[in-house]
C-alpha cells in the first residue's frame, strides 16, 4: 500500500519544488554540522579522558618559587621535613613536573648519536627519589631506578641518566625491538632505557608538539640547585583535600621568603579539572549547538508540513471521500517527509565530508569516520518523522465531508 | 475587508493598472505603507511570525557573539599603525634545516641589530619571571612576569603613561635601576595612588618606580607573540594581560640573572638561566620603519649583517632572514585561537540553517495568501509591487529578529565574559558590531525572503480569482 503512494508524493513534491529544496538544504546543513559536531565532541571527550598513568586521587603538588639556587638544598630539606609532618601525608618527594601541571622539560630526541634519526618531541619528567613509586606508575618490564642512580641535574636533566619510557614511546622508537637497554640522545647527553611503564601522560596533553599524550620519559634525579621547589604529596584520597590545605599553610610558614604558587599547588584532580576546563566548555557549546540545530530543523519541518496540510485540506477530503483511510493520509505525509529528509541526507553527507576536510586543515583533525554518517542519517530520519507526526495526524483527522465544502 | 483597503490604496497610488509609477505617492510613503501591511500580516499569524523572528534572533545571536569575538581578537593592536612596525628574524642556529628561521633571536644578533640603530625606532623585548616585593606595603612577595625592553618601546607602541615618565636611552646605557609598572599592579600594590619615586625590590635589587602606565590592554599582546605555529591553534594565551613590571633590558640582565628561559637552544647553556653567551634564541627585536624606502633599506641592512656574520663564521644560513610587518607576523602565528574560529563557523552554519527555516516558513506564509495576492494582482498591482511588499515583510521580520538577536548577542557576550579565557575581560559589543547585527539580520531575512517573494509575485491573478 505504502509503495503505491510514492508516485503521488513525488508529483506533489515536484509541484512544491522550491519548498522541498529549501527544507532539504536545511536538513543537509543540519546533517553535516551534526556529524562534524559529534565528531569534535568525541575528540574532546576522548582527550578529557586521557589516562594519566598516576594515582590522581591520592596525589597533590606544592610549588614554591622565587628562591636562589644556592638556597635550594636548604629550602628543600626544610620544606620536605615540614610537609612530611603534615598529618595524613604518606610521602613527599621532589618532582620536576606533574600530569596537568605546568610544562617542564620538553626536548627533541634522536635515536642515534649522530642525530640523524629523529624520534620526536617528548616531555621529560625529572623525578626525585621515591617520586616514581609515589606517582603509582605501573612498570611493565625492566626495573625502577636504583637508589644510586639519582644524580644531580646539570642542565634541565642529569647527564647520562637511566630512564623509564612509556610503552607507546617504546613502540614508536623501536617498533619490533626490545626497548630495554636502548639509548636515546637529547640535550647534549644520552639516556639508557631501563624500564617501560604502561602509561604516563605528558603534563599538557594535546597542546604541544608531542604526537601522543603518552610521549613521556621519566628521568631519576637528585634534588639540588637546578631541581627544587616542586613536591609531590601522597595521601589517602578521602583525606587529600584537607591534607593539601594544611600543606599549603605549612609551606607558607616554612618558607616565608619563597612564593607559593597557589594555582599549581593543588591536587592532581584539581589540576586536571582546570586543564580541561576549556574543552568542557567547548563540549557544552557543541552540544548546545546540536540541540538548537535539531530544534530549529524540527520547527522548520513542523511549519512547512502544517502549511501543506492546511493547503491540501480539500484534496485530503476528496481522497478520504474516495475511500482513503486515515492511515493512508498519515502514511502519505510520513512518506513525503521521509523522501525530503533522504534528499537532505544525501546532500548532507557530501557536505559533512567537505566540512571535515576544512576542519582537518585548521585542526589537524583525523578524517571523519564513515560510521558517523549512518548515525547522523538515522538521527535526522527519526527527527523528521517525529516532527511531521503532529501535522500528519491533523491531516488524517480531516473528515471526508471537507471535500464538499468550498473554502 | 483589509484586502479591499490594501488594494484600493495600491491601485490608486503606487501602481496604476498600467503598472506605471504614479507620482503623488512618494517612494518612502509606499515603503511605509508596506511596513504597515507587513506588521498587519505578521499579527495575523502570530505563531508563524514568532517562529520566524525567533529563528532569526537565535541565529543572529549565535553568529554575532562569535563574530564580535573574532572581530576583537583579529583587530589591530596598534589601531592603524601596525603597518609601520616590523619584526626582523635571522637564523643563528648552524644546524637548522627548518624553512623558517627561529621565532626569536640569540643575544648577539639582536644586540648587534639593535645597537646599529638603523630603524626609526627599535626595541629589544624579553620577559622573565621575577620575585617582586614592595617594601612600602605589607604585602607578601609575589612572582610575576617582567617585561624588559629598551626606551623606544614606549614611544614606538604609544604606551599611555598615567604618572611619571618612561626611562631614557641614557638609562638604558647606564643600566639604571628603574622600572615602569602597569596600572593593574599599581592598583594592587598602591591602591592606584601615584607611586612614582617609590622602591620595588625585584629579586635582590631595589629599583625606583619612574612611571605608572594608564590602563593599557593591547590585544593580542603583540610584542610577546611567538611560537603560534607550534601551538596547534591553542593560542588564547596571546591575549593575556601585559606584564606588571617593565624594566630596562640591560638592568634586567643583571638583576634577574639566572632566571631567563630560552625559546629554544641548540646546545645547553653553560650557566642555567644566563643566556647572553648561550646557543639559545630568546630575544625579540621590534623596529619601526616609516615608509617603503626605509623598509627596503632595512631589509638590505639585515641581509648585509647576516652576510657579514656568515663571513665571520658565526651564522651559517645567510639566506634565511625575514622582515615581517606586525600584521604579517600576527597572521603567521595564527593568533586567533582555533576554538574561536570553530565557534564562528559553527554559528554561521547555524545561521544558515535558521535562514533556510525562514525561507520555508515565509514560502508557506506568502502562498497561504495566494488568494489575496491574486486579488491585488487582478486589481492592477504589478509583480514588482507584490515582490517588494513581500520583501518588506521579510525585512520587518529581519529587523525584529535583529532586535532579539541584539539581546541574545549581549547575553552571549556576557556568557563569554564568565568563561576562563584570557580575553574575557575585554569582550564587548562595539558600534561596528552593533550595526552589523542589524545589517546581517536584515540581510539574512531579505535573502530568506527573496525566493518566497519571487514565488508570490508569480501568482496569477485570474487563477486565484477563480478559486475565490
Amino acid at each position: 500500500m505504502a509503495d503505491l503512494q510514492i508516485q503521488p508524493v513525488l508529483a506533489a513534491l515536484r509541484k512544491h519544488r522550491i519548498a522541498t529544496i529549501v527544507i532539504a538544504l536545511e536538513i543537509a546543513l543540519a546533517c553535516a554540522v551534526l556529524c562534524n559536531a559529534c565528531f569534535l565532541i568525541a575528540g574532546r571527550v576522548q582527550a578529557m579522558h586521557v589516562q594519566s598513568g598516576v594515582d590522581e586521587q591520592a596525589l597533590g603538588t606544592i610549588k614554591l618559587e622565587g628562591f636562589d639556587p644556592e638556597q635550594a638544598n636548604d629550602l628543600d630539606a626544610r620544606v620536605m621535613a615540614g610537609l612530611r609532618a603534615v598529618a595524613g601525608v604518606q610521602s613527599v618527594s621532589a618532582v620536576g613536573a606533574v600530569p596537568f601541571g605546568e610544562a617542564s622539560v620538553i626536548a627533541g630526541v634522536h635515536l642515534d648519536a649522530a642525530g640523524q634519526q629523529f624520534g620526536g618531541v617528548v616531555d621529560f619528567y625529572v623525578t626525585g627519589p621515591g617520586a616514581a613509586n609515589a606517582m603509582g606508575i605501573r612498570l611493565l618490564s625492566g626495573r625502577m631506578p636504583a637508589p644510586d642512580e639519582y644524580m644531580s641535574v646539570t642542565q634541565f636533566v642529569p647527564k647520562e641518566a637511566p630512564v623509564l619510557i612509556t610503552q607507546v614511546l617504546a613502540k614508536h622508537f623501536w617498533p619490533d625491538e626490545n626497548p630495554l637497554g636502548k639509548t636515546i640522545w637529547s640535550m647534549d647527553t644520552h639516556f639508557r632505557v631501563i624500564g617501560v611503564v604502561d602509561h604516563l601522560t605528558v603534563p599538557q596533553p594535546g597542546s604541544g608538539e608531542e604526537k601522543d599524550a603518552d610521549w613521556s620519559i621519566v628521568v631519576p634525579a637528585m634534588p639540588g640547585p637546578q631541581f627544587a621547589g616542586k613536591y609531590l604529596l601522597r595521601a589517602n584520597p578521602d583525606d587529600l583535600p584537607r591534607v593539601m590545605r594544611d600543606a599549603r599553610t605549612a609551606a607558607l610558614k616554612i618558607a616565608p621568603d619563597a612564593v607559593l604558587d597557589l594555582d599549581q599547588s593543588r591536587t592532581i584532580g584539581e589540576l586536571r579539572e582546570k586543564f580541561f576546563l576549556n574543552d568542557r566548555v567547548m563540549t557544552g557549546l557543541l552540544i548546545a549547538v546540536i540541540v538548537a540545530l535539531l530544534g530549529t530543523t524540527a520547527l522548520g519541518i513542523v511549519g512547512l508540513a502544517s502549511f501543506w496540510v492546511a493547503q491540501r485540506r480539500r484534496q485530503i477530503g476528496v481522497r478520504r471521500a474516495l475511500g482513503a483511510t486515515r492511515k493512508d493520509v498519515l502514511r502519505y505525509f510520513q512518506i513525503e517527509n521521509f523522501l525530503i529528509v533522504t534528499i537532505g541526507i544525501v546532500l548532507g553527507m557530501a557536505l559533512a565530508y567537505g566540512i571535515n576536510l576544512a576542519l582537518m586543515n585548521i585542526y589537524e583533525l583525523p578524517r571523519l569516520p564513515a560510521w558517523y554518517l549512518p548515525i547522523g542519517a538515522m538521527a535526522l530520519w527519526v527527527l523528521g518523522q517525529l516532527a511531521v507526526l503532529a501535522p500528519a495526524m491533523r491531516a488524517a483527522a480531516v473528515p471526508p465531508v471537507v471535500a464538499m465544502r468550498s473554502s | 475587508m483589509l484586502v479591499a483597503q490594501e488594494d484600493e490604496a495600491a491601485g490608486q497610488g503606487w501602481c496604476g493598472p498600467s503598472g506605471r509609477y504614479v507620482p503623488h505617492w512618494g517612494y518612502t510613503r509606499m515603503i511605509g505603507y508596506y511596513i504597515d501591511l507587513a506588521l498587519h500580516s505578521l499579527r495575523r499569524s502570530k505563531v508563524l511570525t514568532v517562529l520566524m523572528i525567533l529563528a532569526i534572533a537565535v541565529g543572529i545571536g549565535a553568529s554575532m557573539t562569535t563574530l564580535t569575538i573574532m572581530h576583537l581578537l583579529s583587530g589591530d593592536p596598534l589601531r592603524g599603525r601596525s603597518g609601520q612596525i616590523f619584526y626582523p628574524q635571522v637564523e643563528p642556529d648552524p644546524g637548522s634545516k627548518a624553512r623558517e628561521p627561529h621565532d626569536v633571536m640569540d643575544y648577539q644578533s639582536a644586540m648587534d641589530l639593535w645597537s646599529a640603530h638603523r630603524a626609526d625606532r627599535q626595541a629589544l623585548v624579553i620577559n622573565s619571571r621575577v620575585k617582586l616585593l614592595a617594601p612600602d606595603t605589607r604585602l607578601p612577595p609575589l612572582m610575576l612576569s617582567m617585561l624588559s625592553t629598551t626606551s623606544d618601546f614606549f614611544t614606538m607602541f604609544e604606551v599611555p603613561i598615567r604618572f611619571g615618565r618612561s626611562w631614557t636611552a641614557e638609562d638604558d646605557a647606564a643600566h639604571a635601576r628603574v622600572a615602569v609598572i602597569s596600572a593593574n599592579l599599581n592598583d594592587r600594590l598602591f591602591g592606584g595612588q601615584n607611586s612614582v619615586g617609590l622602591t620595588l625590590r625585584l629579586k635582590d635589587s631595589d629599583v625606583r618606580i619612574v612611571g605608572v602606565l594608564a590602563p593599557w590592554r593591547p590585544s593580542p599582546l603583540f610584542y610577546d607573540v611567538r611560537g603560534g605555529r607550534f601551538s596547534g591553534g591553542d593560542t588564547a594565551s596571546f591575549y593575556d594581560k601585559p606584564e606588571g613590571v617593565i624594566t630596562p633590558f640591560t638592568t634586567a640582565l643583571e638583576i634577574n640573572d639566572g632566571n631567563f628561559q630560552p625559546f629554544t637552544c641548540w646546545s645547553n647553556p653553560v650557566t642555567p638561566g644566563h643566556l647572553q653567551n648561550a646557543s639559545c634564541v630568546w630575544v625579540a627585536l621590534w623596529v619601526q620603519l616609516g615608509d617603503a624606502t626605509r623598509v627596503a633599506s632595512y631589509r638590505r641592512f639585515l641581509d648585509g649583517y647576516v652576510a657579514q656574520q656568515q663571513s665571520l663564521g658565526r651564522i651559517t644560513r645567510a639566506d634565511n632572514t625575514r622582515l615581517r610587518s606586525l600584521p604579517e607576523w600576527l597572521d603567521f602565528n595564527g593568533v586567533v585561537p582555533g576554538d574561536v574560529k570553530l565557534q564562528t563557523s559553527l554559528a554561521f552554519a547555524f545561521l544558515a540553517i535558521c535562514v533556510c527555516n525562514v525561507v520555508g516558513l515565509l514560502l508557506a506564509k506568502f502562498l497561504r495568501r495566494s488568494g489575496e495576492i491574486g486579488l491585488r494582482r487582478a486589481l492592477g498591482a504589478t509583480r514588482r509591487a507584490v515582490f517588494i511588499q513581500c520583501l518588506v515583510e521579510a525585512g520587518v521580520i529581519g529587523g525584529l529578529g535583529g532586535l532579539g538577536g541584539l539581546f541574545l548577542t549581549l547575553f552571549g557576550l556576557w556568557l563569554v565574559r564568565q568563561q576562563p579565557v584570557p580575553y574575557a575581560d575585554f569582550v564587548h559589543l562595539d558600534v561596528s558590531m552593533f550595526l552589523a547585527t542589524f545589517l546581517i539580520s536584515i540581510g539574512a531575512s531579505l535573502l530568506a525572503g527573496l525566493l518566497p517573494a519571487a514565488r508570490a509575485s508569480l501568482v496569477e491573478p485570474a487563477l486565484q480569482l477563480k478559486v475565490l
